[in-house]
């Protein structure tokens, strides 16, 4: 099978869809000319010329509405934002008309867009760039979220996201982009709203999505060697919609859950796994379920301080300790 | 504090003299007498419409807000009538006039207003969010200035698709100071996009004056984007079609935006929770209705070119009173959703299982 850099696999979907569908436009901020402020849509100018691949001015309300407008009429918008952190410019645009012009119509229009790009911390660039807004996104029905962790993942997750005729919200990872995997060749699509367990084990769930479940299997490797745990991860990839089958199965299995999570704790996307755990599998349970986050702050600069801010291995190791103490 | 005055009857002395030829500008002259009649009778439909809207209202029949059309018919008759089969049209949330103006049926938008199953969007969007692609017609939108990037995407998706039609944009004069608006602006302008955003200026957003919300004038900050603007007298529906036709035809022949400025003017309160007394007098709104009423004005054009008479008049205006009376009465006749209903029209694969796609909860407790 080919290894592909995550980024790589990416502007592979891109590069099929745009082929496969002649309404697929991919916009953006130095998405053309610049190949792409992260290169992710490298080459794709060359290749399709300038109508399917459109440079955009700073202008995210401008250009994010835009595309919602002419997804309404069919065209297919892939619109990247240099940084997820930049959605709250164009919230109106993302979460007013294009989450809520389905319903508000009774089901008499359609916003078959794609937003895609970074969202995370961990690169040292402040707070305003670093959020991580899948439950805020996720908090508004109408619309789809994902966020892929692997190469092979980030292709089949951006095929089937392109291809759906609901608005869905891509969130990349500028850490993983150049992280290599194996990617399987031609048109595999991964459905969205379908978990995949990345490491199979019987004494501990842990739960989690995007650059944490690097870490999450990192951990579980730690656990297996020097403390003789056997965790499972289980990567949700999509969180809206949420294949929550997939984490109670291994919940029955395991018995103790630990979420790890690239948000703050507030109302993330946790808080909302672990209601809909307890809830669902609660004489299951035999140990209150846990959860690790950043920690509750602005994203600091620091860079040896903002590493400890962030999940990482060590953290996600004393986490699961705690849990199965 | 009182309506700016119309920067167009200052800078153009001419207006006056020159508004008697409207009616024989090309788009204009061209008209059969029934045409002109339909003009006539769309606008006092939508008058009709919005006067009985409004008693359902103070029957509380109807939620929410209530924004009425009442004065400013001339500007959605006048500009949905030049629509060609690839023009479309979006706006805000004062959006009854457009929606009748493209042909939607009035039982369907009463019955939104009440609530219904049956309404134009099944109860699910309300006065404020209307639509009907079937008829180009995009909305109906709650977020002042929202939907002006979506318009701009109508055109670019005309231009992406090769259709030789152009996009109406409507906003109100307090829309302009909004950054969506200049955003789109400037993205119309730098890719050439066949787009006509129209302001429909008339003088207040919600309870403040264009003087003490808007520095200069609105239709020219449209040049800072090297974008061909206009302004027009909104009462008088021969000029709203005359000057709609020129920017309209230079979007679809030459793929180039503009901006319209439409000086116009509502009876009512910004919606019906607005008591209206606070920002302007009830003599300013007296000599407008004396004055400049857009369909007693057509009318009176109409009877002096003998389209019309008087007893025709008493038969449109007693159809058109008949119409909305029918609207209510299908509406209240009407079933409300249900609370099955909620969770429908939010997803397009949860309501076409058949082909979803994709796995897992899509809804959640």
């Amino acid at each position: 099978m080919p290894v592909l850099t995550y980024r790589e696999a990416i502007r592979h979907a891109l590069a099929e869809e745009l082929e496969r569908d002649p309404n697929v436009v991919v916009m953006g901020e130095e998405v053309a000319q610049f190949n792409g402020a992260y290169k992710v849509t490298e080459g794709l100018l060359a290749k399709f010329g300038p109508k399917r691949i459109v440079d955009t001015p700073i202008s995210e309300a401008g250009f994010i509405g835009m595309g919602v407008g002419a997804s309404m009429l069919g065209v297919r918008p892939v619109m990247e934002l240099m940084f997820w952190s930049f959605y709250s410019v164009a919230f109106d645009q993302i979460l007013n008309n294009a989450a809520n012009v389905r319903y508000m119509s009774g089901g008499q229009i359609n916003c078959p867009i794609v937003i895609r790009g970074p969202a995370n911390g961990g690169t040292n660039v402040g707070a305003t760039h670093s959020h991580t807004p899948e439950n805020v996104l996720a908090n508004h029905p109408g619309v789809k979220v994902v966020v892929p962790a692997t190469p092979a993942d980030a292709k089949g997750l951006l095929k089937s996201a392109i291809r759906d005729n609901d608005p869905v919200f891509f969130l990349e990872n500028t850490i993983l982009y150049g992280d290599k995997g194996e990617v399987p060749e031609g048109d595999v699509l991964v459905p969205l709203g379908r978990a995949d367990v990345k490491r199979a084990g019987t004494d501990l769930t842990i739960v989690t999505y995007g650059r944490c479940v690097l870490h999450s299997l990192a951990a579980a490797e730690l656990l297996a060697k020097e403390h003789d745990v056997s965790v499972e991860v289980v990567d949700l990839r999509t969180i809206r919609p949420l294949d929550i089958d997939t984490v109670l199965a291994s919940v029955a299995k395991t018995h103790r859950v630990l979420i790890v999570e690239e948000q703050k704790p507030f109302a993330s996307v946790g808080s909302q796994l672990a209601f809909m755990i307890q809830r669902e599998a609660f004489d299951e349970l035999d140990a209150p379920i846990h959860r690790l986050a950043t920690i509750d702050a602005p994203a600091i600069y620091s860079p040896p301080v903002e590493v400890e801010q962030l999940p990482n291995p060590r953290r996600v190791l004393q986490a699961a300790l705690e849990v199965l103490a | 504090m009182t309506k700016k005055t119309s920067t167009t009857a200052e800078k153009k002395p001419e207006t006056a003299a020159k508004s008697a030829g409207f009616s024989q500008a090309p788009i204009n002259a061209g008209l059969s007498g029934e045409q002109k009649i339909g003009l006539f009778r769309t606008m006092l439909r939508i008058r009709r419409f919005e006067e009985r809207s409004l008693r359902a209202y103070q029957a509380k029949k109807i939620g929410g807000f209530l924004h009425l059309y009442i004065g400013q018919e001339a500007v959605a008759a006048g500009c949905c009538s030049l629509m060609g089969k690839d023009d479309h049209v979006i706006t805000a949330y004062r959006d009854h006039g457009h929606a009748i103006a493209v042909g939607m049926d009035t039982k369907g938008l009463m019955a939104e207003l009440y609530g219904k199953a049956t309404g134009c969007s099944k109860g699910k969007g309300g006065s404020m969010h209307y639509f009907d692609p079937t008829r180009n017609f995009w909305g109906g939108h709650g977020i002042v200035g929202g939907q002006i990037p979506l318009g701009t995407g109508l055109a670019y998706a005309l231009k992406y698709q090769g259709k030789k039609g152009a996009a109406m944009a409507f906003m109100g004069d307090g829309a302009v100071n909004q950054g969506a608006v200049h955003e789109a602006y400037n993205l119309a302008s730098l890719w050439n996009l066949p787009v006509v955003f129209v302001i429909e200026n008339n003088g207040y957003s919600m309870g403040t004056s264009q003087e003490r919300s808007s520095a200069g004038e609105l239709a020219q900050r449209a040049a800072g984007y090297d974008m061909e603007w206009g302004q027009c007298n909104g009462h008088d529906v021969y000029e709203v079609r005359a000057t709609m036709d020129k920017f309209l035809s230079k979007a679809r022949e030459q793929s180039r935006p503009s901006t319209v400025e439409i000086d116009t003017y509502r009876y009512r309160g910004h919606s019906v929770a607005d008591p209206d007394n606070t920002y302007r007098s009830k003599a300013e709104i007296e000599e407008y209705r004396r004055t400049k009423d857009p369909i007693q004005v057509f009318q009176d054009q109409l009877v002096a070119a003998k389209v019309l008479d008087a007893a025709i008049v008493e038969k449109i205006d007693a159809e058109a009173r008949a119409e909305a009376d029918q609207a209510a009465d299908f509406a209240e006749a009407s079933p409300f959703p249900t609370p099955d209903d909620i969770q429908k029209d939010v997803y397009w694969e949860a309501d076409n299982p058949s082909e979803r796609k994709s796995h897992g909860r899509l809804f959640f407790e």
